[in-house]
Parts: C-alpha cells; sequence; structure tokens
C-alpha cells in the first residue's frame, strides 16, 4: 500500500548524506565554533564541493539540480547539529543567490550563478535597515542613475555572509525613484564585495549562532553599473517577497532541525540521569514533555515539508510558508525551553548543547519576517485587510 | 579492472539497548537505525578510488531485502556502477559459508579482477565471508586488507594486512582475487547531491537463487554448515572480583593483582 506521502530514495539518500557529513564533519568543531564565533571556512568549502550550497539550483548553472524540499532536508539535517552552519547555507541559497536565478539576465546568471550555487563564493541579501525592519517600505538606501551608473549611499543591518573570504556579492534594496503613486520604487541592484564605497562593519556579537558572518553594511556614493540592476526596475519589492517565501520554508526547516537536536539531547539526558533512585525519564512528568516536544516537531516537520512540495510544485505557497515559519519557529523556542527545562540546572550551561540551541531558537521567531509579520502576510491570505 | 564490492545492511547498536527478541535467535531491530557495515563503506570507497585511477567498472552486490537497496543506492551514489541485489526466502538463517555461497553464485556470473568485502561485519562478526569466498571462486584471498597498490591492472597486486600490534604484513596477490577490506584504508568520501540523484535513477538487479542457479537445499539454514541456536546476554558479575576499602587500600590491592597477572 501506498502511504499519502514518503520521501523518495533520492531524499533519503541525501538527509543520510548530510546527515553523516553534519556528524562526522560538524559536531566535533561545533563547540569551537560557538566558543570563538570562528567562521567555519573548511565546512563550508566542503558542502559547496558536496553540492550543497547550490541545491535547488539547476545543473546547467552550476547548482545541484535538486528542488526546494531537498534543500529544507539538508538545513533541517545541518540544524540538528549545528545552526550556525545551517544559517550560512540558508542565507548563501534563499536570499544570496535566489535573486540571480529567479531574476536574473543570462549574463548576471554566468558570472554570479554559477560560483554562488557552486560554492566558490558566498552571496548575501541586504533587506533589513536600521529604520526598515518588518517595514520594508520604509527603506532608505537610495541608488540614483549618474552616467551610466548606479550611485548607492545608506546602511544595511542584520546582513548574513558579507564579510568572509569567500563573500562574492551583496543584493540590496534600494530606492531608485518615486512612483506617480508617491510610494517609492524599490529595485534590486548587486554590488561585488572589493566596490569602492561598499564598507562592511565587523562582526556583530550576537546571542546564539556566533560562527555565522553577521554584519552591518554602509554605502558611500558606492558606484555599480547600471546593468548591475537585477530584473526590472521598481519589481525589488516583488522580487525579496518572492524570495522570501522561500527563505521562509528554509528557515521552517532550520526550526525543525533545532527542535530536533534539542531533542534528541534531551532525549539521551533523560535516560541517563537518576534522581529518587530513577533515570528522570521514568517519571511522568519529564516523559510528557518529551511527548509534546516529539508531537509538535512531526507537526512543524509536516507543514514545511508541504510547503516546500507546493513551492517545488510551482503552486501558490506564500499562506503555507509563512504558517510552516511561524509555526515551526514558535514550537523551536517551546522545544528548546522545554529542553533546558529537562536538563535542570545543567541545561544553564554552556558546556551543554540544549543552551546553545535555546539561544539559537529565538532569531527563527524573528528573522525573515517576525512571528508578527508572518500572522499578518497570514490573515493578508485569508481575505482579512 | 572490473571490481565487485560486497556490502551489508546492518543495525547500528553503537547506542543503543540492544534486547533479544522473543525468538531468541535475534535482537529486537524494531527501533534500532540501520546502514552500511563500517569495513563495507571502506571496501566501495577502495573499489572506486582504484576505478578513478585505472578505469573500470564497479558492481555492488548485496544480500537483503529491499531495505538493502539504500545501503545498495549509497555505493552507487559515490561512484558505483552496476548493482545486484540477492533476495530469496531460501538464503534465510545462513551462516558465513552460506552467505558466500550466495554471493559466489552472484560473483561467478560476472568478469572481475578482485572482489572487494569488509574484513568482518559489525552485527555477526564472523569475519568468515571473504575467506570462504574466495575458496568458493578458486582464487586467492586476502583479508584485515590495510593497504592495495595495483602492480599490473588485472594481474597482480601488492596488499599490506594489518597485525596485532599496527604491523603489517606485506604480499603480493595475483587477479582475480578477494580482499577483506579493514577500516581506516582510506577516508570514505560523502556521495554528492549530483551522484545521488543518478544513483536513485539507477535499476538494481534482483535475483533468486533460482537465478544464480543455485539449490534451495544447499543455501541459507539448509546449507549452513553452523546454526544459530540461541543469544543470551552476558552474565552480569560472575567474574567481577569487588575491591572494597579506602582508596588506598584498593589502589594498593589492585596494583598487587596487576603485577601478579604480569600486566604492569
Amino acid at each position: 500500500m501506498r502511504l499519502l506521502y514518503e520521501l523518495d530514495d533520492e531524499k533519503k539518500l541525501f538527509r543520510k548524506t548530510v546527515r553523516d557529513f553534519s556528524e562526522q564533519e560538524i559536531r566535533p568543531q561545533v563547540e569551537h565554533l560557538w566558543e570563538t564565533g570562528e567562521f567555519p571556512y573548511d565546512i563550508v568549502r566542503k558542502m559547496g564541493e558536496l553540492g550543497i550550497l547550490g541545491i535547488p539550483f539547476p545543473e546547467e548553472y552550476g547548482g545541484a539540480g535538486g528542488d526546494y524540499l531537498a534543500y529544507a532536508i539538508a538545513v533541517e539535517e545541518l540544524a540538528r547539529v549545528d545552526g550556525s552552519c545551517a544559517i550560512t547555507v540558508e542565507a548563501h541559497i534563499s536570499l544570496g543567490t535566489s535573486p540571480f536565478y529567479y531574476y536574473g539576465s543570462e549574463e548576471q546568471k554566468r558570472e554570479w550563478l554559477v560560483p554562488l550555487a557552486q560554492g566558490r563564493i558566498l552571496g548575501s541579501f541586504g533587506l533589513t535597515e536600521p529604520e526598515a525592519g518588518s517595514d520594508a517600505g520604509n527603506t532608505q538606501t537610495r541608488a540614483e542613475l549618474a552616467g551610466g551608473e548606479w550611485v548607492i549611499n545608506g546602511t544595511k543591518c542584520f546582513i548574513t555572509n558579507p564579510g568572509t573570504e569567500m563573500s562574492g556579492v551583496v543584493t540590496l534594496t534600494v530606492v531608485t525613484d518615486t512612483r506617480p503613486d508617491g510610494k517609492k520604487e524599490i529595485s534590486n541592484i548587486y554590488v561585488p564585495k572589493g566596490t569602492p564605497g561598499y564598507n562592511i562593519a565587523p562582526k556583530y556579537k550576537k546571542m546564539g549562532w556566533h560562527a555565522s558572518d553577521t554584519r552591518e553594511l554602509s554605502f558611500d556614493d558606492c558606484r555599480v553599473p547600471e546593468s548591475n540592476l537585477i530584473g526590472k526596475r521598481g519589481e525589488g519589492f516583488k522580487q525579496f517577497l518572492d524570495c522570501l517565501d522561500g527563505g521562509r520554508i528554509a528557515i521552517a526547516a532550520l526550526a525543525v532541525g533545532t527542535a530536533q537536536g534539542a531533542f534528541e539531547e534531551s532525549l539521551g539526558y533523560a535516560r541517563e540521569r537518576k534522581q529518587f533512585g530513577r533515570p528522570i525519564a521514568a517519571f511522568q512528568a519529564i516523559q510528557f514533555k518529551l511527548a509534546d516536544m516529539a508531537t509538535e516537531i512531526e507537526i512543524a516537520r509536516d507543514v514545511t515539508y508541504k510547503a516546500a512540495a507546493m513551492r517545488d510544485a510551482g503552486v501558490p505557497h506564500t499562506k503555507e510558508a509563512a504558517m510552516a515559519k511561524l509555526f515551526a519557529s514558535e514550537m523551536c523556542m517551546r522545544a528548546t525551553t522545554q529542553a533546558v527545562q529537562v536538563h535542570g540546572g545543567y541545561g544553564f550551561m554552556d558546556e551543554y548543547a540544549v543552551s546553545r540551541f535555546f539561544r539559537d531558537a529565538k532569531i527563527l521567531e524573528i528573522g525573515e519576517g517576525t512571528s508578527e509579520v508572518q500572522r499578518m502576510v497570514i490573515a493578508r491570505e485569508l481575505g482579512l485587510r | 579492472m572490473n571490481m565487485v564490492v560486497c556490502v551489508k545492511r546492518v543495525p547500528d547498536t553503537s547506542e543503543s539497548e540492544v534486547h533479544i527478541d522473543a525468538s531468541g535467535k535475534d535482537i529486537d531491530k524494531s527501533r534500532l537505525s540501520f546502514g552500511i557495515n563500517e569495513c563495507d563503506n571502506y571496501a566501495v570507497e577502495e573499489a572506486i578510488q582504484i576505478k578513478e585511477r585505472l578505469e573500470g567498472n564497479v558492481t555492488v552486490i548485496s544480500l537483503g531485502g529491499k531495505d538493502s537497496d539504500e545501503v545498495i543506492r549509497m555505493a552507487l551514489a559515490k561512484g558505483g556502477d552496476d548493482a545486484i541485489r540477492l533476495e530469496d526466502d531460501a538464503f534465510a538463517g545462513g551462516d558465513a559459508l552460506a552467505v558466500a555461497k550466495a554471493l559466489a553464485g552472484a560473483v561467478k556470473g560476472l568478469e572481475y579482477d578482485i572482489v572487494f568485502t569488509g574484513a568482518l561485519t559489525d552485527d555477526d562478526g564472523y569475519a568468515a565471508v571473504p575467506v570462504a569466498l574466495a575458496e568458493l571462486l578458486g582464487v586467492p584471498h586476502a583479508t584485515y586488507v590495510k593497504k592495495v597498490e595495483i602492480l599490473e591492472p588485472g594481474k597482480k597486486a601488492k596488499v599490506g594486512r594489518e597485525l596485532e600490534g599496527g604491523l603489517m604484513e606485506f604480499l603480493e596477490i595475483d587477479m582475480p582475487c578477494v580482499l577483506g577490506i579493514q577500516t581506516g584504508i582510506n577516508e570514505p568520501r560523502y556521495a554528492s547531491f549530483k551522484g545521488i540523484k543518478q544513483a536513485a535513477k539507477k535499476e538494481i538487479a534482483v535475483k533468486s537463487a533460482a537465478d544464480l542457479g543455485l539449490d534451495a537445499a544447499d543455501i541459507g539454514e539448509a546449507g549452513s554448515w553452523a546454526v544459530l541456536e540461541q543469544f543470551t546476554p552476558p552474565v552480569v558479575g560472575e567474574m567481577a572480583e569487588i575491591l572494597e576499602g579506602e582508596p588506598d587500600e584498593t589502589a594498593a590491592k589492585l596494583a598487587g593483582i596487576l603485577k601478579e597477572k604480569g600486566l604492569v
């Protein structure tokens, strides 16, 4: 009998490969990465060789020729071991590389998509600004055409992947004009790293994801050719909304993996830790926590895979992507909170993995659209305005 | 060079509690995860590396049910060319000899220079399949192989065998031959996404005992020389001597025992 759905052989093999890779190549380094915040170049380069940095892009453009579901599975498996590695891949694919794939010209694809998908360089996307977080329409960064060049001025914050030795390019949302209706005309323009006037600040110190590269970027009369416009002028808003639909699915997968990692730590600990002469796993109070965690993780995984499969099928999935991101990230916060609780005082100690999972979880309710924004998106999809 | 690699899907018992099942002849595998036998993973890598250096073909063979497709496909994803899975109720309950008979039946139909197996399996650990397989095929063998150097493709190889205490024994071996590969001989690769995509589409030829021309009375439990009777958990405590007293007293007693037994 056929199951309602089941991962095919390709997905199962790929999951196994990423899991083995995460266990053997990443896990031994997790504590070091957390403590030092060093960017994991060796891990990221190896992921590039395996095709992980270009999973959902066609082979003709240097990608692995996989789909979004395979990509979600990879992010989930990476996050199960280390959130920093997972977000590095997620931001590179969903945000840094996707604009070139979906909207780039053939020439831009050849020049940028190929090395990005091959994992030879890392990509970034600059949307958020000090005054434009959830209110992305309030973008202040401007680009003005002068003598066949865009002259860019402004500041972007909380940008992932721009400052590593592997970083190659950032795509920015910029205001290029005022529309007839008085609103800002927002376009996407890419800026190669090393362009004069493109300044990269030192790494932020963060609550979690210590080893991922997150920085503030500023542009000071930064000039790039007119041809660095991605897609059409004024399409920037539409482009990044679509990229974010995909990104939200991947963040949901990241939340599922983070929760799964915390759950497995808790299950193992509960079996070993003895109190009142018995493993704490023998107490219903702990069993119910673990049962709730396992249940919620399963639900979040299902809704995430469903949204990914819808994206792969090319059907509208804005609502499902937002639902997956909202539920999975909030589930992850609950699950990692309970994971610390199962560990008691030890869970508060740095050397216990659950303390890292707990701190990595919070950003998932914020990045690529806060929970509040997800609820707005879902409400709008329900026809509420 | 034509190569054959024999792989087995085994339960991973390294981090799980193991319980004997109701039959008393097996362990309860319902909550265990499975994967390729560790030595076999190195055998696959060795064959693929030789193929990449000298060209040729790698055929992956596994004895087992449909579940074994997963380990076969992973070997294909890493660079294997063809695959055969041996499935028949008649193969059930076989010892190492019976397993070797089934594998030999499949290998005989192929052109081969080297048959790779793992040196032993993580589950049964008989370490007898490569030897029995070589005898049945009438070719030379080497076990616990930790180095392979092809001297003349298709004709002669130099192999290093790992002995006690890290000692290596080198010998020249004529092809065709069977090599039982030890862990650590190489660094097994991860399959690339591209490799996985190709492997997922490849056909795995499923063959029964009859397809291989094997007589059901000569294979599986019927064709085994050793028959598994019972699993028993290790008896706790019988051999243990508990030292009692203050730490310095127990330490002195322990040192005395170790000296007496010539261990220090």
